[in-house]
């Protein structure tokens, strides 16, 4: 496995990691999308009343 | 999952206000600004197309190799097959000749790609002569003309392979019997470094372009174009689908499309063959992707990888005091 | 406008064969009642990862209304003009905020399982949909008239060509690539995006993994 490496040519911003060469802007879209999904997990939504609400079982 | 016809009525459940009107508002004016701010700070690429004149003082020697290999019937177009022409039978998914069976319905003459535009030429005596004497010819005679006149120019040493011919350099080419065919391929050469073959070859057949399938088979006949992708990582073993010019972003949905050209055994023993069985194979994954809800096993992944627990964690919450 | 019912006469059957009352009657049953725009959400809608569907809609809309801009200055506006760049760019930008909300989005109802009770053809119009997105973007990509626009047409020819495709959609042919884009795949794709969201509406948000009714929970 060859080590990780940037390329920098007439081609743009190239990272190279084995098989895989990518550009570093998509990398950096791929990376921002992984952690914008893991954001949009764990971040607390809407109001307190809300998650309050949301945990109630009757039907209003 | 067979729990799905368990899955509960969504209506049944207690609501609570939510302005959803409000929200595609908010999700708008984020992309609105989120676009904006982008384009205003990265811009977009354009890089201007190769011109046929651009071709032409740029790499003279590919454009006569090209032109004559055009002549002898070699060049990649000439071998295609459907839907260009009759000269292979193109490639198959498994038994299925599927580029045989589409037929030829976009039909190219290659030699014809040289020859067209030449034939418009006025005011050259050599060229007319040598079109004339192409023309009389019997096709094996052009065949054999063009064909060792390929050979002649040979190509020069790359990827530890040693030179032939005469190395790539039409300059060079030793004497020999090659009719009429170097008088020609010059002849597109000078036609292109003037500009006249700009639009010469449009497919559209009137004044009008907006077809290029005849231009753009010339122009990927030789080596140039690919060439100048290859230097902007844009080339098949590159991942170049998912790439653009420069910095700039390209597509990273390509992804998975492009990863197989990159590996065995779309690279060794099924590379001759792995436009066709690449794109099956693509097939057969969206396929799967599109009816995964029928899928024992694969439908159960969420199930199995409990990411869910974080999306509903305040409904398992109120669960769990009951 | 009355809410009385339409006053039929004894012995008038030829209402229920109309064409008029049976596709009225169709529509009007494909959500229910107060479902075609409500006010109000399930309780357990309440993540961050509920968004990406209408961030993708909002962004499909940008790249409508840029793709028109462009469209007023022509195809080969954007080589020549400072404007036309801009407006491609923008183009081009909210495309990317297209595929990044919309594969975004995707990862979440796969997560979510989101195609239980009854959801089938929910997900399966949205994979549709992500599909021919590409397919539109990749007609876009072939109407740049620069380079990179000659380079993937060269190069898809050959993959489109290999499976009998490229006889009938001819990527060397700008002429039939740019009105593919700019009308028939988008055509399909706002039409799909329709059915998409009218299923969303049908059935209401996916409940979440293992949920209870609440009716039966009263009983």
């Amino acid at each position: 496995m060859s080590a990780l490496s940037f390329v920098t040519d007439q081609a743009g911003q190239y990272v190279h990691w084995g098989v895989v060469l990518i550009s570093v802007t998509n990398l950096l879209i791929i990376v921002a999308m992984v952690l914008v999904f893991f954001l949009a997990l764990i971040l607390p939504f809407g109001s307190k009343q809300d998650r309050e609400t949301a945990q109630e079982r009757d039907r209003q | 999952m067979t729990r799905r016809d368990k899955t509960p009525d969504s209506h049944d459940f207690p609501t609570r206000s939510y302005d959803l009107v409000k929200e595609f508002v908010i999700a708008l004016v984020v992309v609105v600004v989120l676009t904006g701010g982008l384009a205003a700070i990265f811009s977009s690429p354009d890089e201007n197309a190769i011109t046929m004149s651009g071709w032409a003082k740029a790499a003279p020697n590919d454009l006569i190799t090209t032109a004559a290999a055009e002549l002898a019937g070699s060049s990649t177009s000439a071998t295609y097959g459907p839907p260009y022409n009759s000269n292979g039978d193109g490639l198959k998914l498994g038994p299925l000749s599927l580029q045989k069976w589409a037929g030829v319905r976009l039909p190219v003459d290659s030699a014809g790609l040289v020859i067209d535009p030449l034939s418009a030429v006025s005011g050259n005596s050599e060229l007319t002569s040598a079109l004339a004497a192409w023309k009389e010819a019997t096709p094996e005679q052009q065949t054999k003309w063009a064909t060792d006149y390929v050979d002649a120019i040979g190509t020069a040493e790359a990827d530890g392979e040693p030179a032939t011919g005469a190395g790539g350099d039409p300059a060079k080419v030793a004497a020999g019997e090659y009719g009429p065919a170097p008088v020609l391929a010059a002849g597109l050469l000078t036609l292109a470094q003037t500009g006249g073959l700009e639009g010469a070859l449009t497919s559209s057949g009137n004044f009008f372009g907006g077809d290029q399938t005849k231009a753009l088979l010339l122009l990927s006949d030789g080596t140039y174009l690919e060439e100048q992708a290859v230097a902007r990582n844009l080339g098949g073993g590159q991942w170049g689908m998912m790439n653009e010019t420069g910095n700039y972003p390209g597509q990273p949905w390509m992804w998975l499309y492009t990863f197989w050209y990159q590996v065995s055994p779309f690279t060794t023993s099924h590379a001759d063959n792995a436009d066709a069985e690449v794109w099956g194979l693509m097939m057969l994954l969206t396929l799967l992707l599109v009816l995964l809800p029928f899928i024992p096993g694969l439908r159960s992944i969420p199930r199995w990888i409990p990411i869910h627990r974080l999306v509903w964690r305040y409904y398992y919450r109120g669960a769990g005091r009951r | 406008m009355t809410t009385r019912a339409d006053p039929v006469s004894p012995g008038d059957a030829s209402a229920d064969r109309s064409w008029t009352v049976r596709i009225r009657s169709r529509v009007v049953g494909l959500v229910p009642e107060g479902q075609w725009l409500p006010g109000r959400q399930p309780v357990y809608v309440a993540s961050w990862i509920y968004v990406f569907g209408v961030l993708t809609l909002a962004s499909l809309a940008v790249v409508i209304v840029t793709g028109g801009a462009l469209s007023l200055g022509g195809v080969a506006w954007y080589h020549v003009s400072s404007l036309g760049l801009f407006v491609n760019s923008l183009h081009l930008w909210s495309v990317e905020l297209f595929f990044a909300f919309m594969v975004i989005h995707l990862w979440g109802k796969f997560w979510m399982a989101a195609w239980r009770g009854g959801r089938a053809l929910t997900w399966m119009t949205g994979v549709v949909l992500f599909v021919a997105s590409i397919g539109t973007a990749f007609t876009g990509y072939l109407s740049q008239t620069n380079f990179d626009a000659q380079w993937i047409a060269a190069e898809a020819k050959d993959g489109l060509d290999a499976v009998g495709i490229g006889a009938f959609f001819n990527v060397l042919n700008p002429g039939q690539m740019l009105l593919w884009h700019v009308v028939l795949l988008p055509f399909a794709v706002g039409l799909i995006t329709v059915m998409h969201i009218i299923l969303v509406r049908r059935h209401g948000v996916v409940p979440p993994i293992d949920a209870d009714s609440p009716i039966e929970k009263e009983e």
